[in-house]
């Protein structure tokens, strides 16, 4: 078995499988482990993304898709609901994927174009010197084999412990945790092709409660609730099955999902000497909609490409590195957490009254771009009030 | 110290993101602490099926 390979990835999530995918169609030597012995399994997601954004990384393909969204819907607590569509983007706004085939899909692709993968294998510390990493020790079935790498890319996921191991702090503050349990129902009556959101402090404290159709009358049902929030009987697990109760007393479940999501800042620095952290281990969540899917496969490519160039100038430093860490920053995706991060951190601050005063002043909307972006936007131009509340969503509208 | 209440954690490492000490760790389905933990507790609250709990040994 082979002991050195220009990049090592340690997770094959989307992020990993992106980095490893990109890395290896540039002729790089890839080594990919997942400590999981089958790739996207157990799923810990909701599995939402935009059409747009998936399509930048992967075609559609039905085997990994089950269901396309025309449209969501926020509840407020009063049980008031806003509407929101696209016609702009013909209808389809994005789909529901199927986390254990999407996956395995990308691990696939990473290994069509010519990476090793290692399932069931697990990176259990990094190999140092100097105090820089160079690979990491891998155990496989009691094993325990070293691995050297011109550089590791950290992609392990909201239980990231690599980094961590290696110098850089990854631990997310108890209130910025989202704490989350989900049910995958089938027998429930649900518009198939909308995403709905319930807001409320009964309903899911300092985050929200989900809907997200898998098919006619299937569905993924979950929540997530702050860190702080949740405690012995008002757990996640607690707050769903109310809401279970009163809206779907005769579904059926067929899986249980749980599960944590960070929604707080990105990590201050993503990089170190040869290490680049990606996805949900760098903590670029969307602070505002828990989604990372595309953050993951985003971040993945751009340091595959970054460790291309580096590994190329032979200057695999944590200042060659740095360009990753700047160009993630800048572009719409690390611009959208920060903005997010604010539209958030107002948002949790809120009482009942003016979630539902916020949901009442719009009933239907149009977006022009289906985003967090214009729906804050749309909401502003009607509640001009809520700039004067919060400086830091007047830059929103600028 | 801690506990860990294997036949509740749905090992899914929400636990491991929040602990300050890096004493958690979860290998494929199967949650460790090591001997780091300060039993803060920060892992226990944040669990969505309450599968951690720290039991003080004055009350055991």
């Amino acid at each position: 078995m082979k002991t050195k390979y220009d990049v090592l990835i340690v997770g094959a999530g989307p992020g990993g499988s992106i980095a490893a995918r990109t890395a290896a169609r540039s002729g790089l030597s890839v080594c990919l482990v997942e400590k999981r012995p089958a790739v996207g399994a157990p799923v810990r997601c909701a599995e939402g993304i935009g059409k747009e954004a998936l399509q930048e990384f992967v075609e559609p393909d039905p085997r990994w898709i089950s269901a396309e969204m025309d449209g969501a819907a926020v509840v407020a607590p009063d049980g008031t609901t806003m509407v929101l569509e696209s016609r702009m983007a013909g209808g389809k706004v994005g789909y529901i994927l199927d986390r254990k085939f999407f996956d395995r899909e990308l691990a696939w692709q990473a290994a069509d174009a010519g990476a090793d993968i290692r399932v069931k294998t697990r990176a259990s510390a990094p190999i140092m010197k100097d105090g820089r990493v160079t690979g990491a020790k891998l155990e496989y079935c009691g094993k325990v084999t070293n691995v050297t790498a011109d550089i590791v890319i950290a992609a392990d996921g909201v239980e990231s412990k690599f980094a961590k191991w290696a110098g850089i702090d990854t631990t997310v503050p108890l209130r910025e945790i989202m704490s989350g349990a989900q049910y995958v129902m089938t027998d429930i009556d649900i518009d198939p092709k909308k995403t709905i959101f319930y807001l409320g402090n009964e309903v899911a404290p300092e985050g929200y409660l989900w809907v997200f159709p898998k098919g006619e009358r299937s569905a993924n049902v979950g929540i997530g609730i702050s860190g702080k929030k949740s405690g012995n009987g008002h757990r996640a697990k607690d707050y769903l099955d109310k809401f279970v109760k009163q809206h779907f007393p005769h579904g059926k479940t067929v899986e249980f999902v749980v599960g944590g999501v960070s929604v707080c800042r990105p990590l201050e620095c993503t990089v170190a000497d040869n290490m680049m952290l990606v996805g949900d281990a760098a903590r670029v969540v969307d602070p505002l909609t828990g989604g990372g899917i595309y953050n993951a496969m985003f971040t993945g490519h751009l340091a595959a490409k970054t460790a291309v160039e580096c590994i190329a100038n032979g200057d695999t430093s944590k200042k060659a590195l740095m360009a990753y860490d700047r160009a993630w920053r800048a572009s719409p995706m690390g611009k959208t957490i920060e903005r997010n991060y604010k539209v958030k951190e107002y948002l949790i601050t809120q009482p009942d009254e003016k979630l539902n005063a916020i949901v009442n002043s719009v009933s239907e909307l149009d977006l022009s771009e289906f985003s967090t972006f214009q729906l804050v936007k749309e909401i502003l131009k009607k509640n001009p009030k809520l700039l004067l509340e919060l400086k830091a969503l007047a830059d929103i509208m600028s | 110290m801690l506990t860990i209440h294997r036949d509740i954690c749905g090992y899914c490492g929400c636990c491991v993101s929040v602990c300050p000490t890096g004493s958690l760790e979860l290998i494929d389905a199967y949650l460790t602490v090591d001997d780091t933990c300060s039993s803060c507790g920060v892992c226990a609250k944040a669990c969505p099926l309450g599968a951690l709990e720290v039991i003080h040994e004055n009350k055991v």
